[in-house]
C-alpha cells in the first residue's frame, strides 16, 4: 500500500469510528454493538465471506449515518436493499433461438440434474430440445442423463464412456441442425477448476459449439452448489477464464445453506445468478428471484 | 487469494514494529486476532467455531514469551497452528474391524459429496490391505446410481450387491447376509445422498444402521463446503452417531476450513481424504497439513521448525554477538554450512516457502560446493580459521592440497566469506537481527 492510500485509509477509519460513536449516542443505544454483531453473523454464516461482509457493513453504516436511522427495523431494510442492489447489478442473459446452454462446474454440484430440469422447462415452452451427454468420464453419467431425458421427453445424443466429449457435442450439433431444433443442452463432466488439462478440454468443447452452430445464441452457465463456501469464487473465476461464464445455476438451495457466496461473486466477477435448484424433482428449478434469495439470507 | 497474501504475511505486518521486546501488547494481539479471524473465515471455518478459536488463541498469545529467533508474527502463527492441529486431532486413518465378520461400513452424506466415488477408493484400499470387500448398492433414488457403483466396482474388481430400486433397508440387510454366505469380510454400503433436514430419508439411514449394525459410519463431506458444514455434520452425527468423516475433493484449491468446523462440532476423527478421480487417490488425514492449508501458508511452519532445529538458539545468539562485534570468522562460516546441511535438500526447503512452490535449483551442485567449502575450511588450522587475513599464497596452496581442491576454489571460498562479512556488516548497521531466513537466503546465493 502506498503512503497516501494508507493515510486515506486511516482517516476513513477514524471518520467511521467517530460517526459510529455519534450515531450510538443519538440512537439512544438501540443500534448496539450486539445488534451489529448479529447482522454481521447473519451475513458471515450465509457464506458471504469476510471481505464482502466488511464492505457491506461499511456501506450499511454509511447509509445509517446519511439517513439518520435510529431503529433496527429500518436498518434491516437498508441492509436488504444493499444486498438486492448488489445482486441486481448484473443483467441476466436473454434467450434467442436456436439456443445452446452448456453447463459446467466442479464435481457433484448437480449439473446432470440441472440439465434434466432445464430440458423439462424448455420442453414445456414448446421448444424442441436436444441433450448432449458430454460427460463421458464419470461412471454411468450418460445413463443418468438418459433417465432425465426420458422423464423430460427430449432427445439425447450420447457416446460410449471414455469417448471424446467434443465429438459428442459435434454429433449433437449436427442433429440440432438437421432437425432444426431450438435448444441444445450440453452436460459436461465435473472438473476441478485448478486442473489445467481438463479446463483445456472444456475450451475445446466450447469451440466446437461456436464452430458448428454459429447462428445460435450460446450461454455458458456454471453450476454452483449452494453449500459451497468461499471456494466458489475461485471456481467462477477460473471457469470464466477458460470459457467466459454468462451465468450461474445455484443448486441445492432446499437445504440449510444460504448460498451467500454469490454476493461475493456478484461484487467481484459480475456474473448473474440465472436459476436456482430447490429439490430433486424435475420441476424443482426456478428463475432466480433476488428478493426471495435475500429474504432467505436475512432469515425472513 | 492464497499464496503469499497469507496470514503469516499479514501478521508479519502487524508485528513489524516490535522485534526486540519479549512480549506482545494487548493492542497488537487484538489486531493479530482480527487477521486470524478473517483468515479463518475466508477459509470457510464456521463463524461460531472461529469465535471460540480466536478467544482461545488470544488467551495463549497474551504473555507468551516471544523467542528471539522468531518474529512475533511467526510466533503467533505457530500458536495458531498448534491450536489448529490440536483441534483437528491426531492422524487417524485406521478403520475399526468387527470381531465378527463381516465388518460393515456405511457411507452417508449430502448429494454430490462423492460417496460412490469414495466407495471405490475405500474398496481398493481395503483390498490392498488383504481384505475382501463387497459393495451394497443402496442408492435407489438417483437415476443410474446403481450403474455407477457397478462401473466403479468393475474398475476396482469388487462385486456389487444390488436388488434394483427396492427398499434400501432390506437391500442393505440382504447384502450383509450375502457377504456372510459368500465369505466377504467387509461390506461397504453406498447410500443415497440426502439433505440432513429430510426426516424421512434420515430415518431410512437409522433403519439401515439398526439392521446392519455397522462398525463404521462414515460421513462424506465435500471439502469445499462453507458455513453449512456444521449443520450437516451436527445433524448426521446426532441422528446416526457417525464414527468418522471423509473429506473429498481436496485436490482442488479449497482451503478446507470445513474440516475444522466438522471436527469441532462432532468431535469425530477425519479418517481419509479424497484427492483425485482415480481409485488410488485416497490419503490418510494429516491434521498438520490441513492446518497449514487452512491458514494458506504452504509449509512455512515446518520451515520455521526446521530452521530452529538446524540452528540452535545458543548458536544463533553466539553468532549474532560475534557479528555485532565484527568477529565473524571462518569458524562461524563452517557452522553455517553445517546447519544448512541439517536443513536438508535445498529444493525441499524452498518448496516450503509460500508462493515459491518449487525452485529450479540444482541442489546436487550446491551440495557439492558446500561440501568443498567445508573441506577447505577443515583443512585450515584453527588459527587460520580465526584470522583469515594471514592466509596468503603458500597457505592457500597447502590448504588446496589438503582439501583436495584447487587454489582457485580456496580463493572463491575466501571471497564468499568476505562478501558474507560485508553483508553482515550492512545488516548490522541496519540493526537487523540474524534470522533463520537470512541463512536460507544466503544458501541461495550459491546459485
Amino acid at each position: 500500500m502506498g503512503l497516501f492510500s494508507k493515510i486515506k485509509d486511516g482517516l476513513k477509519r477514524t471518520k467511521e469510528a467517530i460517526a459510529y460513536k455519534l450515531n450510538k449516542l443519538f440512537t439512544g443505544g438501540v443500534l448496539t454493538d450486539e445488534f451489529y454483531d448479529e447482522l454481521e453473523e447473519t451475513l458471515l454464516t450465509s457464506d458471504i465471506g469476510a471481505e464482502t461482509t466488511d464492505q457491506i457493513m461499511d456501506r450499511l453504516k454509511d447509509e445509517i449515518d446519511k439517513n439518520h436511522v435510529r431503529d433496527t427495523a429500518t436498518v434491516r431494510d437498508l441492509l436488504k436493499n444493499i444486498l438486492v442492489e448488489l445482486l441486481e447489478e448484473n443483467e441476466k442473459p436473454e434467450y434467442d433461438y436456436p439456443l445452446v446452454i452448456m453447463l459446467s462446474g466442479v464435481n457433484g454440484v448437480g449439473k446432470t440434474t440441472a440439465i434434466g430440469k432445464l430440458a423439462k422447462k424448455f420442453k414445456k415452452m414448446g421448444k424442441s430440445v436436444t441433450i448432449a451427454a458430454a460427460d463421458t468420464f464419470r461412471a454411468a453419467a450418460a445413463d443418468q442423463l438418459t433417465v432425465w431425458a426420458e422423464r423430460a421427453g427430449v432427445r439425447i445424443i450420447k457416446h460410449a464412456e471414455g469417448a471424446d466429449p467434443a465429438a459428442v457435442v459435434y454429433d449433437a450439433a449436427q442433429s440440432v441442425k438437421s432437425k432444426k431444433g431450438d435448444v441444445l443442452l450440453v452436460d459436461t463432466a465435473g472438473r476441478l477448476h485448478n486442473k489445467k488439462n481438463l479446463m483445456e478440454e472444456l475450451k475445446k468443447i466450447s469451440r466446437v459449439v461456436d464452430r458448428e452452430l454459429p447462428d445460435a445464441t450460446v450461454y455458458n452457465y456454471i453450476v454452483l452448489d449452494a453449500t459451497t463456501g468461499q471456494n466458489a469464487i475461485s471456481q467462477v473465476d477460473l471457469f470464466n477464464e477458460a470459457i467466459d461464464i454468462d451465468g450461474i445455476v445455484l443448486t441445492k438451495l432446499d437445504g440449510t445453506a444460504k448460498g451467500g457466496v454469490v454476493l461475493a461473486i456478484a461484487g467481484e466477477l459480475n456474473v448473474p445468478v440465472v436459476y436456482v435448484g430447490v429439490g430433486e424433482g424435475i420441476d424443482d428449478l426456478e428463475d432466480f428471484d433476488v428478493e426471495d434469495f435475500v429474504a432467505g439470507i436475512m432469515g425472513d | 487469494m492464497g499464496l503469499f497474501s497469507s496470514l503469516a504475511d499479514k501478521l508479519g505486518n502487524v508485528f513489524s514494529k516490535i522485534t526486540s521486546r519479549g512480549k506482545l501488547t494487548e493492542g497488537e494481539i487484538k489486531q493479530a486476532m482480527r487477521e486470524i479471524r478473517i483468515a479463518l473465515l475466508e477459509a470457510d471455518v464456521n463463524y461460531a467455531v472461529v469465535k471460540d478459536f480466536v478467544a482461545r488463541v488470544s488467551e495463549k498469545a497474551v504473555g507468551e514469551q516471544v523467542l528471539k529467533s522468531l518474529t512475533p508474527g511467526q510466533q503467533v502463527v505457530k500458536i495458531v497452528n498448534e491450536e489448529l492441529v490440536a483441534l483437528m486431532g491426531s492422524t487417524n486413518s485406521k478403520l475399526e474391524v468387527s470381531s465378527k465378520p463381516p465388518t460393515v461400513i456405511m457411507m452417508c452424506g449430502l448429494q454430490g459429496a462423492g460417496k460412490t466415488t469414495f466407495c471405490g477408493k475405500l474398496g481398493a484400499y481395503l483390498t490392498k490391505q488383504g481384505k475382501k470387500p463387497m459393495f451394497a448398492a443402496c442408492d435407489v433414488y438417483r437415476p443410474a446410481a446403481i450403474n455407477q457403483l457397478q462401473v466403479v466396482g468393475k474398475k476396482v474388481n469388487i462385486p456389487v450387491f444390488e436388488q434394483g430400486t427396492g427398499n434400501p433397508v432390506k437391500i442393505a440387510a440382504h447384502a450383509v447376509e450375502e457377504a456372510i454366505k459368500l465369505g466377504y469380510d467387509t461390506v461397504i454400503i453406498d447410500t443415497a445422498g440426502r439433505l440432513h433436514i429430510n426426516e424421512e430419508l434420515m430415518n431410512e439411514l437409522k433403519e439401515i444402521k439398526q439392521k446392519t449394525n455397522p462398525t463404521e459410519i462414515l460421513l462424506t463431506v465435500d471439502s469445499m463446503t462453507g458455513q453449512d458444514a456444521v449443520n450437516v455434520a451436527k445433524t448426521f452425527n446426532e441422528q446416526l452417531d457417525i464414527t468418522g468423516v471423509i473429506l473429498t475433493k481436496l485436490d482442488g484449491d479449497t482451503r478446507g476450513g470445513a474440516a475444522l468446523s466438522i471436527r469441532s462440532v462432532t468431535g469425530k476423527p477425519i479418517k481419509f481424504c479424497g484427492t483425485g478421480e482415480k481409485s488410488g487417490d485416497i490419503e490418510p488425514f494429516y491434521p498438520d497439513r490441513m492446518a497449514s492449508r487452512i491458514l494458506g501458508m504452504g509449509d512455512v511452519l515446518s520451515l520455521i521448525e526446521k530452521a530452529q532445529e538446524a540452528v540452535s538458539e545458543e548458536e544463533l545468539k553466539k553468532m549474532e554477538k560475534r557479528m555485532r562485534e565484527n568477529k565473524f570468522t571462518l569458524e562461524d562460516f563452517l557452522t553455517q554450512f553445517k546447519s544448512l546441511a541439517k536443513m536438508g535438500d535445498i529444493n525441499d526447503v524452498v518448496a516450503m516457502i509460500p508462493g515459491m512452490s518449487r525452485a529450479n535449483v540444482d541442489s546436487k551442485q550446491i551440495d557439492e560446493r558446500i561440501n568443498k567449502y567445508k573441506a577447505i575450511i577443515l583443512s585450515m588450522t584453527p588459527y587460520e580459521r580465526n584470522h583469515p587475513e594471514v592466509i596468503k599464497a603458500s597457505r592457500r596452496k597447502r590448504i588446496a592440497a589438503g582439501s583436495g581442491t584447487t587454489v582457485q576454489e580456496v580463493n572463491a571460498l575466501l571471497k564468499q566469506y568476505d562478501q558474507t562479512r560485508e553483508m553482515m556488516k550492512a545488516a548490522q548497521s541496519g540493526k537487523m537481527p540474524m534470522q533463520p531466513q537470512k541463512i536460507i537466503r544466503q544458501k541461495r546465493r550459491f546459485r
